[in-house]
């Protein structure tokens, strides 16, 4: 039992290489194929690589997401003089900020947010058309819609940050840096200036599904390897003929907790725990501040948390009182 | 056999190597966590034992010179020339001017300001400059009671036995504009000391400890009512929020409770002195330091030829009271005050 105990798949398939299906009419040629075979590959996945379905929203997408990489990459060059030394080495406190917001929705110069704005443009092109091809790929091999819908939900957010937002509150400028610490600074700031984000109910969501994604990750994850020896890796087959390993896994959770989910439908609390998180996630930032301003008080007003007893002598705002320096 | 073994020892010892090196810039447990606020709600200061030790040592005042004789004649009437301490006796006056020689130019000696042909004379720029600070340490003591209160500052408050200051600041030099075509940092996005190395706006002292600009960007109601405050805004808040802290050796719920930074109700009375300090940090910058922008040689200056200015850490340092809350000002009354006389000398 202990050969199921590992970081690795012990058991790899060595099998000549699959092309797949034949594909209709209108559809491209496939890249990489024959397809190429890797030893370790087959240690975390499968051993095969290829055949690539590129096509032309594929080719589309990529370049578009090369010109926003691009433009990005070279204004964090330019803004340390086109030196790659201290392009490495302040990578991660290089950035490409959004207008000023004086500018408001207005068009800036190019290096006051011009170039920020043209690449949310090729990013968005190159991520509604790398949906699209994740939509027809899944449709082509007959397959549900679901992983196009999934991304679709990641999209959301993103608009939310970059574009819807920025247009209700009048301005560029709210809108989200493209740098690694600047991002991250950007978070906290928005946080800041709103009043505690952790008083928004839809962040409080979010997080829910954040977590609660991981946790039936793992849940799921260690429930299926616990049961590979008696075949439970095999889960489509399971779904249709209950075998022992489903029996027994179900009977685990029963025992532990009483409900179990099935063999089909802990992939839709999957799927729905992996949605929902930007979803709701992309509604509390849409409400902040176009619809709430001061989280933090707007969850005092409606009760959503006590208030804390005092511990310090009572403090009065000093710019309230008269006769006070400036 | 033995040669993977070999290899494989090898890249175990190169994957701990590469952990060290990641684990170098982090400082090592234990933290010492104190709470400063009511029960689990994140009130709490962190503070290195090993590096409070070390700070503490760094931060001990000097051994003080015994109290001089007041009767005699008074200094004004002894020297030429003496504008600010001429009510001292002849004794205290050496006294405080030793003082300062061994508080601001120990190596230099008197004659890092005085001209050694004749004290009286102003010709060298150290001498006006260092009667402007006495006047501006009498200012401090005397009017911003509120920041300092009894316990006050002296010349070594900031100055620890250096002509200047380690913690000055100056104006960033900003990118031009319009001449470059793409790379613009917005005075942000680079491991500057002034923010403790963040990619937040690296001078958040021009906008508001010498100009005033609004630090504020939270709303006063739930529901938007007009603040038109941006993120862009918080940032800048943010960054001299972070200078404060660092400069403090202090988190941010020292003075802040940790549900709102914004509100008043249930907050540490931390924060207003530190209100306080910030309008005191900008009086100071706006109307001693700037005015002696033209005293100064191009050499002490910024490089877009600004003065020399003053910020949190250039009295604290990293303690979160200058020298830890020393009273060293009640052994040298004369710099206490008197702060209204020094102000009609400032608008001479």
């Amino acid at each position: 039992m202990t050969q199921y105990q590992n970081l690795f798949t012990t058991v790899t398939v060595e099998a000549p290489g699959h092309s797949g299906v034949e594909l209709g009419p209108g559809n491209s040629p496939r890249s990489l194929d024959p397809p190429l075979h890797y030893y370790w590959l087959g240690k975390i996945g499968n051993a095969q690589i290829g055949p690539i379905y590129l096509g032309g929203l594929g080719l589309a997408s990529l370049i578009c997401g090369l010109i926003a990489f691009n433009i990005i990459g070279m204004n964090m060059l330019a803004s340390v003089n086109y030196d790659p030394i201290q392009f490495v080495r302040q990578l991660f406190w290089l950035s490409l900020e959004p207008p000023p917001p004086s500018y408001g929705l207005q068009l800036p110069p190019l290096n006051q947010g011009g170039w920020w704005l043209i690449t949310g443009l090729f990013l968005t092109a190159s991520l509604f058309l790398w949906w699209a091809r994740t939509y027809r790929r899944a449709r082509e091999l007959g397959l549900g819609t679901h992983i196009a819908w999934a991304f679709a939900a990641a999209i959301w957010l993103y608009l939310v940050l970059g574009l819807f937002r920025p247009i209700l509150m009048g301005s560029w400028g709210e809108a989200v840096p493209y740098g690694i610490f600047s991002h991250l600074d950007w978070t906290a700031a928005f946080s800041l200036r709103y009043g505690n984000l952790f008083y928004n109910p839809f962040h409080a969501l979010s997080i829910v599904f954040l977590y609660g994604s991981a946790l039936l990750f793992a849940m799921h994850g260690a429930t299926i390897l616990a049961v590979t020896h008696y075949g439970g890796e095999r889960e489509l087959e399971q779904i249709t003929d209950r075998g022992t390993a489903s029996e027994r896994a179900a009977l685990f959770w029963r025992w532990t907790m009483g409900f179990n989910a099935t063999m089909e439908s802990i992939h839709r609390w999957a799927w729905w725990f992996a949605v929902l998180c930007p979803l709701t996630g992309g509604i509390g930032i849409l409400l902040t501040g176009t619809v709430v301003d001061n989280w933090y008080l707007w969850a005092m007003k409606h009760g959503v948390v006590p208030p804390y007893p005092e511990v310090f002598p009572a403090v009065v705002d000093p710019s309230l009182t008269s006769g006070v320096k400036p | 056999m033995s040669l993977s073994f070999e290899s494989t020892r090898s890249r175990l010892g190169l994957l701990i190597a590469g952990m060290v090196m990641l684990l170098s810039g982090c400082e090592r447990p234990p933290m010492e966590s104190v709470q400063h606020g009511y029960r689990g709600t994140g009130m709490v200061q962190v503070y290195n034992p090993r590096a409070l030790e070390l700070q503490v040592q760094a931060n001990e005042i000097p051994p003080g010179m015994p109290p001089m004789d007041a009767s005699g004649p008074k200094a004004s009437q002894l020297y030429k020339n003496v504008k600010v301490l001429g009510d001292l006796s002849g004794a205290q006056f050496t006294r405080i001017m030793t003082s300062m020689t061994t508080w601001v130019s120990p190596q230099e000696g008197c004659l890092y300001c005085h001209n050694p042909a004749n004290f009286a004379d102003d010709s060298k720029y150290t001498k006006v400059v260092a009667r402007r600070m006495l006047q501006m340490t009498q200012h401090i003591n005397s009017d911003w009671k509120q920041h300092v209160a009894e316990t006050g500052v002296t010349c070594y408050t900031c100055h620890r036995g250096q002509p200047v200051p380690s913690a000055i600041w100056f104006k960033s030099n900003p990118q031009p504009y319009g001449s470059n075509f793409m790379g613009d940092k917005a005075g942000q996005n680079h491991p500057a000391p002034s923010v403790a190395l963040s990619s937040l706006p690296n001078d958040p002292f021009t906008p508001f400890l010498l100009e005033a600009n609004n630090i504020r960007v939270n709303g006063p109601t739930a529901l938007p009512s007009g603040n038109r405050q941006s993120i862009k805004q918080a940032e800048w808040t943010y960054g001299l929020m972070t200078h404060m802290s660092s400069a403090l050796g202090v988190n941010c719920t020292y003075c802040h409770n940790s549900r709102s930074f914004q509100t008043w109700e249930g907050n540490p009375p931390q924060r207003l002195t530190a209100w306080f300090g910030i309008r005191m940090a900008r009086d100071l910058n706006t109307q001693y330091m700037e005015p002696l922008t033209d005293n100064f040689p191009a050499h002490r200056k910024g490089e877009t030829g600004d003065v020399a200015k003053l910020n949190c850490a250039t009295c604290h340092q990293g303690a979160y009271k200058p020298l830890y809350g020393a009273p060293m000002l009640k052994d040298y009354p004369e710099l206490a005050g008197p702060g209204m006389s020094t102000m009609k000398l400032a608008k001479q």
